[in-house]
This record gives C-alpha cells, structure tokens and sequence, in this order.
C-alpha cells in the first residue's frame, strides 16, 4: 500500500488524537474513579488519609504523620528537616557522614540530656526521609519515658506499660523491634491524664 | 536476615515474571489470524483505520514519534494552564515556564525525575490528566517499541501497528496490574481521595495542613511503569505513599516485574527461551548483587555520629522506621535504579558515601532489566557488541539470531553505546565547572560533585531519582536535563530498533556447528563481560571523583 507523505501525516496525527483522547478518559477518569469508588466504599478512613479525632470530634492529626511535640510532657518523635510541615514533606538530604549532621546530633544529644552511659537511640538522632515519619522505635520511647512521667506526675511504670501497649501491634518483619506511633500514643496520655483522679 | 530480605524482595517478582510474560505474550503478539477477535475489533474501533496497517521499522518509529509529540503538547497545555482546570481544592497557582518544559519531557520520556514537589505545585488535575496519563502512555511506548524489537529479531521486516501495539499494553497490561495494585494499596491505608488538604490543630496547639489526594491511583503505575514519578515530593518515603512495610514490600516487587517479564516475551517470541534465560540470569546476577552490596554498605551507621552518645546502629538518616532495617531501603535504591524506575523509600543524598555508588552505578549501565521494554531494547546494544567482539576474536562474521551484524549495524551500535556516557559525562562536567551547577549543591565537596553526576546520571538513563539536597529547580537545569531526558530516551529507542530492522532484511545464515552460542553460560559471560567492561571503563574517572572521594575523605581522619 503506497501512500504520499502528507496522508500519512494526516492519519498519524488523526489516529494520535483518537488514541490520546481514549487513553486519556481510560487512565486519568475511569481508573481513578473506579480506585475512588472502591475505596470509599471499603476503607473511608484511610482513604482520607486517615486522620485522627479528639472528643469533641476536631481534627488533631492523621495517624500516619508526625506532627510536633515539644513540650515535655509529651513523648517526641524523629527529627523532623522539614519542621514536620505536611504540605511541604522532605528529607535533610544531609551527607550522613558530613559536619552538619554532626552538628544536628550535638544539639540534640543535648536536649535529650543524653551520655555514654544512656546513649540516645539512633532515630531521635536521625531526621527522617519524609520529615514525617509517625514512628519511634520502642527503645527511642523507653529512653524518654522518665522525662515524661516526671512532667506528667505519673508512675514510670504506668508510662512504660503504655509505651509497652502500642510497641506490640507494631512489630515489623525483619528487625523484630517494637515500633511506637508517636501520637497516638500521646493522645492515649492524654485521655488517661482526663481520669485519673488524683494526678500526682 | 539480610539473606533473607533480599530472598524476600526478589524471588517474588523473579516467580511472577514468568506467567506475567506468557501472558504478556498472548497479549502484545496474538497469532496473525486472530485479527478478527473481539479484543482486536475493539482496538480498531478505538484508534480508527491507520490500526490496520502493518509498519516496518521506520513506519513504526514515526508513528511513535507522531504520539509523543501530541503526549508532549497535550501535557504542556494541561501543566501551563492548572489554575484554569478543575480538580485544584487547594488552589494551586501557574507552573514556571522552563519547569512546565521539564515536567513534560520527563514524564513522556518515562523519567519523572521531579523538579517540583507533587503536594506544593500540581492540582489534583495535573497529577492525573497530565503525570499519571503519561505515565501509562510513556511505559505502553516502552513496552510497544520492545516488542517491535522483538519481532525484528524474530525475523519480521514488517513489526507490527505502533498504535495496536500501545493501545494493547495500556489496556490489556497496565490498566489491569495497576487496578490490582491500586486496590491492595488503598487497603493498605494509601489515601484516595477529592478532598483538599485536611486542616488540623495539633495536641500541642499548632495549625497543620495535610496535604492528601488522590494518591493510590498514581502509585501503582509509577511503581509497574518504572516510572517512579511520585503524588510527593518525597516520593515512595512520604507515610502517604507508603504508609507500611507491607506496602513498602508490595510497590518494592512491582519495580522490577514487567520489565522482567519482557525478557521471557522476548524468548517466546524469538522462539529463543534458552536465549532469554541466559539474558535473564545476567541482568538477575547484577541485580543481586548490586541489591546484597547495598544491603550491606547501608548497615554501616553514620559516621557524622562517631564518638556521640549515639547508639550505633544502621545509617537512620533520611529513612523511614516502618519500612525496618535500613538495608531494605538500600534494597529498594538498588532495585529502583537497575531498573529505570527511580522512585525512591528514602533519600538517596543520605545514603553513605560509598553506597551511594551502587545506584550511580546502575544507572549508568541501565540494563539490569533497565525501563520497561527499553531496559532490553539497551541490552540488544550490548548483546551485539559482545557477539561482535567474539566474532572479531574467532575471525568470523558475527552474527546474531541467524542474522549477519555488519559495519552497517555496529556503527549505529556504537553510537548508541556512547550517546548515554556522552550525555551524562558532558552534562557533569559543564555544571561542575560553572555556576549553574556549582551554586545549586547542597553538601560540599566531593559530595557536592555526587549530587550534579547523579541528576545528571538519572536524566540520562531516564531513571528520575535524585540526590534531593541539589537545588535543581532553575532554568538551565530544567533545560539541560530535559534535553537531557529527551536525546537519552528516543536515540537509545531509534538506533537499535533500526539495527534490528537493517537485520531483519537479510537473508538468513543457517545455523551451523561454527556459529556462536547464544544459549550458553559461556555466552552469559561474553554479555556480563561488555556490559561490565564498557560500563565500567566509561564511567570509572567520575565514580572516583565523586563517591570514592567522598567515602575516603570522610572515613580516614
């Protein structure tokens, strides 16, 4: 079959766009609708992106990000280079074996209050890839157990079966290390703090 | 344990890429006389008459050159005119004019390396009517223009219909393994939704906005279309996109599985399974142990820590906790960037110094089982010139497939060969020297240097990783690296598809006793030696000035 040039364009470009357009509809509208649909339907919480409610049914965060903790009454989560700004997520994109890094940890050794004796667990130390990861391993929680029951007035113990409570359901394959989701835990604090009658 | 995980992140898809391929196969080359079936009537019906032709080569190549160029501009209008479109709850306003011109090169060229952050700059509509469409189309002209290849080979001067075969992969391939995916990831916890960033008073007090949307959707094709262009800016890292190891074990096995399985459609169509299988063990042996070198580097602990109070464990900087040791992120950085997906689960700019090599490096090979289709469309490069170099030691014409390779063929080869080394050497070395890039690192020194070789590395090998710290968000680096993107994505997918095409069109040599293997271990050896050898040789001087120095001057003190 011979044909000029010029027809050929023309039935190149014609059958692009017939091509472009029905892929377009197929992928970009019904797909997604489809995944929307579905998810709605099965999962709406975490389609959503799962967020988290307090009593009175206000938004407080979503479980799967980290959202800043500084008060010392609270437990802290990672390190966070982006300030824990979920509309603008990132890494440090920091050389780990670069002079800032190391500057980073010196402050934060010294905020934790840690020594050589009670070395700070490697994730308090390190930011994370999102700047938003919600967890801490369970030694990282441990480690600041006592700061929280001092400023809390609760029993150590208390706040450690807490912490032991939440590392359960988060083993992960693979390191066999409790992880902590960070505010979740901290809402539980502060739901058990509203009943205790007599803080100490 | 580290045994394990890599048994665990690459048997998985090593077992599903062989029924992935037979029925890729049946797909993407039904026998000639099944024009008539009602798939076939249902494709003609979409794309109109012109899906009747059967092409040669050069008829083929143009067609796909006529279909990104309409991708190209359909997605140029769609960047620069966002704040027009619907889909924007969160009002995102106009894109810069060299960043549009970025954007769309990257993502038609199956790239997506991303000077933007997804959740600050693109509506809910760029992300699906512009990225995640690409993302479909650019993968389908992969998988379409290997399958020509692969019909060239088999001895075909006529290849097939571009437009059936990409209308057959979107449809029949990517549509259905990413609705499955899609599906397992929103149960998973990956959000999909309309709605625009939520808006949350924190326990503490303080207003956070969380961005969201529809992300699901896009990450199941970025992970099978070796994509790898992300809903955010941190990519396979962000909770959102990733939100458990479960996830994080699901969109891991997705990066290599298609362009695996070409490997076997490549066998069945050939009618050369013995072929393949060498071919596949190959790209399967440097995928192991690029992955095992990773695992391990990656378990060394940050040296910015030595002698702190610090625990000593695996190198925590820049990666997520959910996903477990840090070797399973190096696992991923490996995976990611043998294959040219280049989405990443934690950041490549803080991996130590000198795992940071081990993704540079596959990069710069881009063969180990490469982009979808075009990770063997470069591997037949380096096929011919390995059956070229045996021929030359024996004294015999080459040949390869029952075909003669003759000057014709290994000119174009070695042009193909050097476009790739030429374009990331070049790039770096201008950046290096100038403001442009010089101004642009985030970490000194040797580091510095890492950062400009690597943008330029993933641009080339249309891999779309990056080591993030590099501010590469201005105009001369939106323009070289989509120039970049462009020449490094079509010349690697004109050149062979022409040397194919040029041996399709003579006459067959009979095989005989004196005709080389190519279904031996020892051939397995010829194709790992030139693969090692050129890639190697080409690329060594830079592997030294940038992740060697930077380990050796930070570790000796």
């Amino acid at each position: 079959m011979k044909t000029t040039l010029m027809e050929d364009t023309g039935a190149n470009i014609a059958a692009s766009l017939r091509i472009a357009l029905a892929t377009i509809v197929l992928c970009s509208g019904l797909y997604p609708l489809f995944i929307f649909s579905f998810a709605h339907f099965a999962v709406p919480e975490a389609a959503s992106g799962s967020l988290v409610r307090n009593q009175a049914g206000k938004v407080v965060g979503s479980r799967l990000i980290a959202q800043a903790f500084t008060k010392p009454g609270y437990f802290w989560p990672r390190p966070s280079a982006v300030k824990y700004t979920a509309e603008a997520a990132g890494g440090s994109n920091l050389s780990p074996a670069g002079p800032e890094v190391r500057e980073r940890a010196l402050k934060t050794v010294k905020e934790y209050g840690a020594d050589s004796r009670h070395p700070l667990p490697a994730d308090l130390a390190a930011t994370s890839g999102s700047g938003l990861d919600p967890l801490i391993t369970l030694r990282a929680a441990l480690f600041q157990a006592s700061r929280v029951a001092h400023a809390r007035g609760m029993a150590l113990s208390d706040v450690e079966a807490a912490i032991r409570r939440h590392a359960d359901g988060q083993k992960i394959l693979g390191s066999g290390e409790g992880l902590v989701n960070v505010l979740v835990l901290n809402m539980e604090l502060d739901a058990a703090g509203k009943t205790t009658m007599v803080p100490r | 344990m580290q045994l394990l995980m890599l048994l665990l992140f690459i048997a998985l898809p090593v077992l599903l890429s062989w029924p992935l391929g037979r029925f890729m196969t049946a797909v993407m080359n039904p026998p000639i006389n099944s024009s008539d079936g009602r798939m076939e009537i249902l494709l003609r019906k979409t794309g109109g008459r012109m899906l009747d032709r059967e092409q040669d080569w050069k008829g083929y190549l143009i067609s796909m050159l006529f279909f990104n160029a309409i991708m190209f501009t359909a997605v140029v209008l769609m960047l620069a005119l966002q704040q027009m479109l619907p889909l924007n709850p969160d009002g995102k306003g106009p894109l810069e004019a060299s960043l549009i011109f970025n954007t769309a090169a990257s993502f038609v060229t199956n790239t997506n390396l991303q000077h933007y952050a997804g959740e600050v700059s693109m509506s809910y509509f760029s992300q699906l009517f512009a990225l995640t469409w690409l993302q479909f189309v650019s993968a389908a002209t992969g998988i379409a223009c290997f399958t020509a290849l692969a019909r060239s080979l088999a001895g075909r001067t006529l290849v097939g219909n571009f437009y059936r075969d990409l209308l057959r992969s979107t449809l029949f391939i990517l549509l259905p393994l990413s609705i499955i995916v899609a599906l397992l990831l929103v149960v998973g916890g990956v959000p999909m939704t309309f709605e625009g960033a939520a808006a949350a008073r924190t326990l503490e007090g303080a207003m956070q906005t969380i961005a969201r949307g529809p992300v699901a959707a896009m990450v199941a094709i970025k992970q099978l279309g070796t994509n790898g262009g992300g809903f955010f800016g941190p990519n396979s890292t962000h909770p959102f996109e990733n939100p458990s190891f479960l996830t994080n074990y699901i969109e891991c096995i997705c990066i290599p599985l298609i362009a695996m399985a070409t490997v076997w459609m490549f066998g069945r169509i050939t009618g050369r399974m013995r072929h393949a299988a060498v071919i596949f063990s190959v790209m399967l042996l440097l995928l192991v142990l690029k992955s095992g070198i990773a695992l391990n580097l990656e378990s060394a602990p940050a040296m910015a820590f030595k002698g702190l109070p610090i625990e000593s464990v695996s190198n925590l900087e820049g990666k997520e906790l959910r996903f477990g040791p840090s070797g399973t992120a190096a696992m991923w950085a490996a995976v990611t960037t043998a294959t040219s997906n280049g989405s990443v689960n934690c950041m490549h700019d803080s991996l130590n110094p000198l795992t940071g090599l081990v993704p540079l490096a596959g990069m710069w090979l881009n063969v180990i089982f490469g982009g979808v289709g075009v990770g063997f469309i470069n591997m037949f490069i380096f096929i011919i010139v390995g059956v070229f170099i045996c021929g030359m030691m024996v004294g015999r014409t080459p040949e390869y497939c029952a075909r003669k390779v003759e000057t014709h063929e290994m000119k174009l080869a070695l042009l193909a060969l050097l476009v790739h080394p030429l374009l990331i050497l070049v790039g770096t070395a201008l950046f290096a020297s100038t403001t442009w890039g010089a101004s642009t690192v985030l970490n000194k020194g040797a580091h510095g240097f890492s950062e400009i070789l690597y943008e330029f590395s993933s641009a080339a090998a249309n891999n779309g990783s990056g080591f993030e710290g590099l501010g590469d968000g201005t105009v001369p680096w939106n323009v070289s690296t989509g120039l970049v993107m462009l020449l490094g994505r079509f010349i690697p997918i004109i050149l062979p598809l022409a040397i194919a095409g040029s041996m399709a069109a003579k006459k067959p040599v009979p095989e005989t006793t004196g005709t080389l293997r190519i279904d031996t271990p020892l051939f397995a050896v010829v194709i790992l030696g030139s693969v090692l050898l050129i890639g190697a040789l080409l690329f060594m001087p830079v592997a030294v000035l940038g992740p060697v120095a930077d380990y050796l001057s930070t570790s000796i003190q």
